[in-house]
């Protein structure tokens, strides 16, 4: 997985609670194969009309072409374990999300898929959905080691997971670290067989 | 100092734990859906093999047609969907409750009825209502595809040691309220992100008196709230209802199994990071009006206004709700009207649920277009023994087949754009029915009243008299 360091880019201002995965990917395109893009699918039904028609939102205005950041407000990515929510976000472009808080399954699905979750207070995300940098298109910076998101003059600090923060800066890949593990997985196993006899299947 | 029954069920999955916290854990069971698809394709990119088929079942339930199964599915996606299913799974060996199996259902109701999900297992899908199994005490949760992906890879999971929430419920629930009335209760209060981060314990007189059926609802209902996962302690409840079903030990083992499983509970000194306590005599018969379950209220109550609310954001969030819902502030709950009614899902699709929507509908009619979806087709032929399949038919509903249906959307069942539905499901999501559709959140009861008055409707109105 391609390592996450710092972006500099413009942001989309999403001032929206409970950004749930259902919205973040209908459940109608989910039958897709991942190969042909979800990015066209993110937030769909926010973004055009029943018609299919363009509805006025800020991931569409070409002010923010290239956008990797969105800022959003508390509870993003609740619901659906999907993770087609985070494939749509990453296809779209964007790497990092920056809200109060995160759906706990959607959090780990965008780790796992070099999508940064980074968690602010209520304020700052408040300040910067109405930043001016933020509305004119201008680039923010995001920096994960240093845990800071700055938009204009504001320097807004982030809370991160420290493992899930480790695993992004190296792009590190859980099934590799997995596969070190035989062993100790071995050993659990002989051990829970005869500790726990009734977890084994029968019939 | 003591364990709590999270802490018990945790330790005893750990394989290893790294420097950093990060616990390698054990998974038990593994059930999988049509979903699943992404995670084969990244087993197959590796070049990898399944590790414990014999672990792993599939089910049939977000795509499966719930009418006109008989004639194969029209739609070529959809049937794509379920063929991909049956393909992944017996490449890979793993057992399989397809479409024409008389088992089908929705997985979360299908795995305990087959004994699959039992006290003291570690249980994951790739699905977020898999908190439903830990009813029976086991630490079960929803998963991504990645996740799915490490599990089909290596039968085990990295995880964070959750923080331990216990949700403390006394006294009695009155007549006619149920879990679900419950579970909204806590979600309005503590918020859908008001467990982020925690496994919830139910505790206390009132979900010890629940049935089964009713903690399956309440924990199903745990990830509205935020929870990682939600449980409760096997009692002898639990133990009753497991007993002889196809995939529980058997005989002499079951017994000893439920020695070790009577162990299964927060020792009385054990410590949580939080408490919450609620009275059962508060809770009311409870609906929601907005677009997300924390947006629930009492029946008798009416709509937020915005006007009132001083945290502009907070009052944006309601402005957002109520318009997407097309109601005004202050419109009292009983006076919406719904344009259809839906009865089924993980959540409420299971015996009592329908039973509990059957009193309120025998020898009535509906005066609105509905559906009623078990949750299993072993539910659908239970409820056809006990004459349930009539009184909803009689009453003017359509008696489908069993699947995830109009909850989510996937297979065709939706509600049209702009429609409003009273529904026993567990998202009021802008667009979860299909697009542009509005879902009312509430209880088999309310739901069936609804279906009779063609209003959201305190249930217990209609129950005067027949209980």
């Amino acid at each position: 997985m391609e390592p996450f360091k710092t972006l500099e880019t413009p942001a989309i201002p999403l001032a929206l609670a409970n950004v749930d995965t259902d919205q973040l990917i209908p459940a109608r395109f989910m039958k897709r194969p991942r190969a042909e893009g979800y990015g066209p699918f993110l937030l769909h039904d926010f973004r055009r009309d029943a018609g299919g028609g363009p509805r006025d939102n800020p991931l569409d205005d070409p002010r923010r072409t290239g956008a990797a950041v969105l800022i959003a407000r508390r509870n993003f990515g609740c619901g659906s374990s999907r993770e087609a929510a985070v494939y749509a976000l990453r296809d779209f472009g964007v790497r990092c999300v920056v809200a109060p808080s995160f759906g706990d399954i959607f959090a780990s699905n965008a780790v796992k898929n070099g999508v940064l979750p980074a968690r602010v207070s209520e304020a700052d995300a408040e300040a910067l959905l109405a930043s001016l940098a933020v509305a004119e298109g201008r680039a923010v910076r995001v920096d994960l080691a240093a845990q800071t998101v700055s938009a204009g003059n504001l320097v807004a600090p982030f809370a991160i997971d420290p493992v899930w923060k480790t695993q992004l800066l190296n792009g590190w890949d859980d099934v590799d670290l997995t596969m070190a593990e035989q062993p100790s997985i071995e050993r659990f196993r002989a051990q829970d067989a005869k500790a726990r006899p009734w977890a084994g299947l029968v019939g | 100092m003591g364990r709590t029954i999270i802490d018990k069920l945790w330790d005893a999955h750990v394989v290893t734990t790294r420097a950093d916290g990060t616990s390698l854990i054990w998974i038990d069971r593994h059930l999988l859906h049509e979903g699943s698809f992404h995670a084969f394709d990244q087993v197959s990119r590796r070049a990898a093999r399944v590790a414990h088929p014999e672990l792993t079942f599939g089910v049939a339930d977000h795509y499966v047609p719930t009418r006109g199964r008989s004639e194969g599915i029209a739609n070529p996606e959809i049937a794509r969907m379920v063929r991909q299913l049956e393909d992944n799974t017996k490449r890979a060996g793993i057992r399989l409750i397809g479409l024409d199996d008389p088992r089908q259902g929705i997985v979360h109701v299908v795995a305990p009825e087959q004994g699959l999900t039992l006290p003291g297992l570690t249980i994951v899908c790739g699905d977020s209502h898999t908190s439903t199994h830990g009813a029976f005490g086991a630490f079960a949760f929803g998963i991504g595809a990645s996740e799915v992906a490490h599990v089909l890879m290596t039968q085990t999971l990295w995880q964070k040691r959750p923080k331990r929430l216990r949700i403390t419920v006394e006294g009695a629930l009155g007549p006619g309220i149920s879990a679900k009335d419950l579970a909204l209760t806590v979600i309005a209060r503590i918020g859908a992100d008001g467990a982020q981060g925690h496994a919830i314990e139910y505790a206390g007189s009132a979900v010890r008196a629940m049935s089964m059926e009713g903690r399956m609802t309440l924990c199903n209902l745990s990830i509205e709230a935020g929870g990682r996962l939600g449980l409760i302690a096997p009692d002898d409840a639990t133990f009753a209802w497991l007993r002889g079903r196809p995939f529980a030990p058997k005989g002499g083992a079951f017994e000893s199994a439920v020695e070790a499983w009577r162990a299964l509970r927060s020792d009385d000194d054990a410590e949580f990071d939080r408490e919450i306590g609620f009275e059962a005599r508060d809770v009311a018969p409870t609906v929601t009006w907005g677009v997300s379950p924390e947006h629930a209220a009492p029946i008798d109550a009416a709509t937020p206004d915005p006007a009132e609310i001083a945290d502009e954001s907070r009052a944006q969030a309601v402005r957002d709700a109520l318009s997407y819902m097309g109601l005004e502030p202050g419109t009292p709950l009983n006076a919406i009207r719904v344009d259809r009614v839906f009865i089924g899902s993980c959540t409420n699709g299971r015996i009592e649920d329908l039973r509990a929507a059957a009193a309120v509908l025998v020898g009535r009619k509906a005066v609105v277009p509905g559906l009623v979806s078990p949750g299993s087709l072993a539910v659908k032929r239970q409820a056809e023994e006990e004459g349930l399949g009539r009184i909803f038919r009689e009453a003017g509903l359509e008696w489908a087949d069993s699947g995830c249906s109009m909850c989510v959307a996937m297979n065709g069942d939706a509600v049209p754009p702009g429609e409003r539905c009273a529904s026993t499901t567990n998202r009021n999501f802008k667009g979860r029915q299909g697009p542009g559709s509005r879902t009312h959140l509430m209880s088999p009861a309310m739901a069936a009243a609804a279906a009779v008055t063609g209003r959201l409707t305190d249930a217990r109105e209609l129950l005067a008299g027949r209980a």
